[in-house]
């Protein structure tokens, strides 16, 4: 009954999605106020629907109904709690409808917070995202069904993949998608102000918001993602340049180029094709990394298990989409003027080349990540393209993207003076160099670079906020009266530049890792990176699920027991599937990391990893996502508050 | 500057970057493009020693051996398209879910006695998925014909018949 209510419910949110699409769009179109009226009315209903048939679907998961094919496929009644409710979303059927799911939450969104947007661009904007959504909806109803029936049931489900079976990849799916999905909504802008032939500061400032908090999602779900990588699968690495990375990372560099070219039509009404195109071009590089990787045409190593008939229904609703998508701005854009005119050394002109670089990388990567299939498709030839080409391409692209990091956001708008900027800067670049100097010993070029990079953005942030502050200049107090007045906006730049000088600092020590495979008896030493480890005992565990065997390793340095690793493999007998479970031992500056491989008579092989400053990676990723947050508490971007602060002014 | 100049000095820019852009990846094209090879295609027209190269094909049954290199744990093992076979050295931890007669997708050099030196193993499978290079290379050997039906089942790839070649 339950897994029918579900179904029922999602053909009424196709339904409802429908007239979401076609009421408010007409009723823009004639300019006809009770038609449009209707779009936030619509919009929630359509979250309400989805919503209830998530929820029957998570229902039937938690209370193990085999009767339904995707459950008995994907859980298992011995399943803890937590991995029955994320398990509803760690499969193809279930993942499609929570992404139905956070796209109707966007249109919601629109609807709940959108009360100051004019009412043809709000009807416009929640049209274009009903439009979006009855197109998934259907793929979901017709072409992948998360609720079909199974007669007779099992007795038992064949359980949840092993790998998907750990809390930080439950996590990980719905922070990513709402970053993907929520790019849906600075799209649906953008075909609003296309259909209306309008564009000027103040629908920069009505799509920064939502930019910014899509953005913060993304930056966290890769994050996370990564994180999972490095600790789960055990490989030792944190980004392999795998097509399910790079697909996630593209949307990331172009929704990072239009947080910042959103920002140049807010100011200074200039960048405005420049940007609806970007808004476009992220929303579609967010549709094509959820589907192109789940349709099976990349080959990746870490997709779920795909099945090309879907791949068509797939194809087309992304042909549509994108191709509608850009067909409209090829035929509405002339009609959008740019007004504002600016020098090259100015704000304007430091987020221009901000934007060259990030979408000259974005091409980069892209190019890398679709050549194999267009090798394949074109000339016949089977290849793949490696890790050394994202390298050898993406790094030097971004070198002078970081060195112009620091600089941009002390540049005035208008027209600036690069060397005024300069001279702030000294002791930040004389840091820097000093740091570079120091690492050009025990590195390579890239990394020594990189090192020097970090250290430029992190001090060049902190020099921008002393600057502002005036700090050293006048008295602390003074100071620290002049920071709570900064804002916010300003204030979470300086946080996520910084947060990337993190990254890219964890990022550049991973040259410094030492790793080491070995083969050890009980009692026996291995010498990785200036760390002993010592393999005191091999044992058996059993979990709820699942039965381990467990190595023990002492870790000690110059003598003295540091800590006491014990990596398992972990053994899924309903699945069949043996997992490794790497485990790491961290203070902040250095991770000790060990995985246990096959045993061999009566030894153990292990991988041994000294890792240096790698939590500074997702360290790094969370204060950007930090400082994205703080941004989007900016005054400001609330919509409403300008209007609020009129109001207050008005009678003093 | 006038407008005019304006322009022109950003189209440059753009130009420079996505000039910049192209030549990197020309550049590193070449060097890190990975040709993908069945076994049968190595026994025909030995590739370049040297040369990155993805082999493809399945882990022929009873092959493996696990060794110490340098002192370093390692396997070898024979990957098949089921007509004919190649050698695999492998210094490392071989993945979770490599087995004998599963898929498997080598990444390495051909060395110069005709053996393969895997510096990563991918395995991958479950009873509805196979890595598409193996599909690909057995359907190339003509052991799968995508048009009869679906690929062979794994257990009878443990049985394939494989006649020794190329190491």
């Amino acid at each position: 009954m339950i897994p029918e209510l579900g179904h029922f419910a999602l053909a009424l949110g196709v339904a409802l999605g429908f007239a979401q699409a076609i009421v408010p769009l007409w009723g823009a179109h004639r300019g006809d106020a009770r038609l449009m009226q209707a779009a936030p009315a619509l919009a929630l209903g359509q979250f309400l629907a989805v919503g209830i048939s998530f929820v029957c679907l998570a229902w039937s998961s938690v209370v193990s109904d085999f009767s339904v094919l995707n459950i008995a496929e994907n859980s298992n009644s011995l399943e803890p709690l937590i991995y029955k409710i994320t398990g509803t979303w760690g499969n193809h059927e279930g993942s499609i409808l929570f992404w139905c799911l956070i796209l109707t939450m966007c249109g919601a969104a629109v609807a709940a917070f959108g009360a100051g947007l004019p009412s043809s661009l709000r009807a416009r904007v929640i049209g274009v995202l009903g439009l979006a959504g009855v197109g998934f909806q259907l793929f979901a109803l017709l072409e992948s069904d998360p609720f079909v029936r199974l007669w007779p049931p099992p007795v038992d489900g064949r359980d949840m993949n092993p790998l998907l079976q750990d809390p930080g990849l439950a996590m990980h799916p719905p922070i990513l998608y709402t970053g993907y999905v929520g790019f849906a909504v600075p799209f649906a802008f953008a075909i609003a102000a296309l259909l209306e032939g309008r564009i000027d500061a103040a629908w920069g400032r009505w799509v920064r918001p939502w930019t910014l908090a899509a953005w913060c999602f993304l930056t966290g779900g890769i994050a996370l993602g990564s994180w999972w990588a490095y600790y789960e699968l055990g490989w030792g690495g944190f980004w392999f340049w795998d097509p399910v990375e790079n697909a996630s990372l593209l949307p990331w560099l172009t929704g990072t180029a239009l947080l910042h070219s959103a920002l140049v039509v807010e100011k200074r009404e200039a960048l405005k094709v420049w940007t609806v195109l970007l808004a476009i071009g992220t929303f579609s590089f967010s549709l094509s990394g959820t589907f192109l990787v789940r349709s099976g045409i990349l080959n990746s190593v870490h997709a779920f298990a795909n099945d090309p008939a879907r791949g068509v229904f797939i194809l087309a609703l992304l042909g549509l989409v994108i191709g509608g998508s850009l067909l409209l701005f090829a035929l509405r854009a002339p009609v959008l003027s740019a007004t504002g005119i600016f020098a090259p050394v100015s704000r304007e002109g430091a987020l221009v080349l901000n934007n060259i670089l990030l979408c000259s990388i974005a091409a980069v990567v892209a190019t890398g990540t679709m050549y194999p299939l267009f090798a394949d498709l074109l000339l016949g030839e089977k290849l793949s393209v490696g890790a050394p080409f994202f390298n050898a391409t993406v790094f030097p692209l971004a070198v002078p993207l970081f060195a112009a990091m620091a600089v941009g956001p002390m540049l005035s708008w208008k027209r600036a003076d690069l060397g005024a900027a300069l001279t702030k800067l000294w002791w930040a670049a004389l840091i820097a160099a000093a740091i570079g100097l120091f690492m050009a010993t025990r590195a390579a070029l890239l990394p020594t670079l990189a090192f020097a990079c970090a250290a430029w953005i992190i001090l060049g942030a902190a020099a921008d906020l002393g600057e502002r502050v005036r700090l050293f200049r006048v008295p602390l107090s003074a100071s620290g009266r002049r920071l709570l007045g900064l804002s916010r906006g300003t204030l979470g730049t300086t946080i996520a530049h910084a947060g990337l000088g993190v990254t890219i600092a964890g990022i550049a020590a991973a040259s410094l890792a030492h790793s080491s495979i070995v083969l050890l008896h009980p009692g026996q030493v291995a010498h990785v990176g200036g760390y002993d480890f010592q393999l005191t005992d091999l044992h058996d565990r059993s979990g709820p699920n699942y039965a381990a065997r467990v190595a023990v390793i002492d870790v000690r340095h110059d003598g003295r027991l540091l800590t006491v690793l014990a990596p398992e493999r972990r053994t899924f007998p309903v699945q069949q599937i043996t997992t490794t479970e790497a485990k790491i031992s961290t203070n902040g500056l250095r991770d000790l990391y060990a995985v246990l491989g096959e045993e061999r008579d009566g030894g153990a092989v292990l991988r041994l990893h000294v890792n240096w400053l790698a939590p500074w990676i997702w360290f790094g990723a969370l204060i950007m996502a930090a400082g994205g947050l703080v941004s989007l508490a900016d005054r400001r971007l609330r919509v409403g508050a300008p209007a609020r602060r009129r109001a207050r002014t008005v009678p003093a | 500057m006038t407008r005019k100049r304006r322009r022109l000095l950003l189209v440059l820019a753009c130009g420079a970057g996505v000039a910049t852009a192209t030549g990197l990846g020309l550049s590193a094209f070449s060097d890190s493009v990975a040709f993908f090879v069945s076994p049968t295609e190595i026994a025909a027209k030995a590739p370049a020693p040297g040369r990155m190269l993805r082999l493809g094909g399945l882990v022929a049954a009873g092959s493996v051996h696990k060794t110490l290199i340098d002192g370093r744990p390692a396997a070898t093992f024979s990957v098949t398209d089921g007509k004919t076979a190649v050698t695999v050295r492998y210094v490392g931890i071989l993945p979770d879910l490599f087995r004998e007669g599963q898929g498997v997708v080598a990444m390495g050099t051909l060395a110069a006695d005709g053996s393969f030196r895997a510096q990563e193993v991918l395995a991958k499978h479950d009873e509805t998925y196979m890595p598409k290079d193996v599909a690909d290379a057995l359907k190339k050997s003509g052991h799968w014909n995508p048009a009869e039906g679906p690929p062979p089942p794994a257990a009878t790839w443990d049985t394939m018949a494989v006649k020794q070649a190329g190491g």
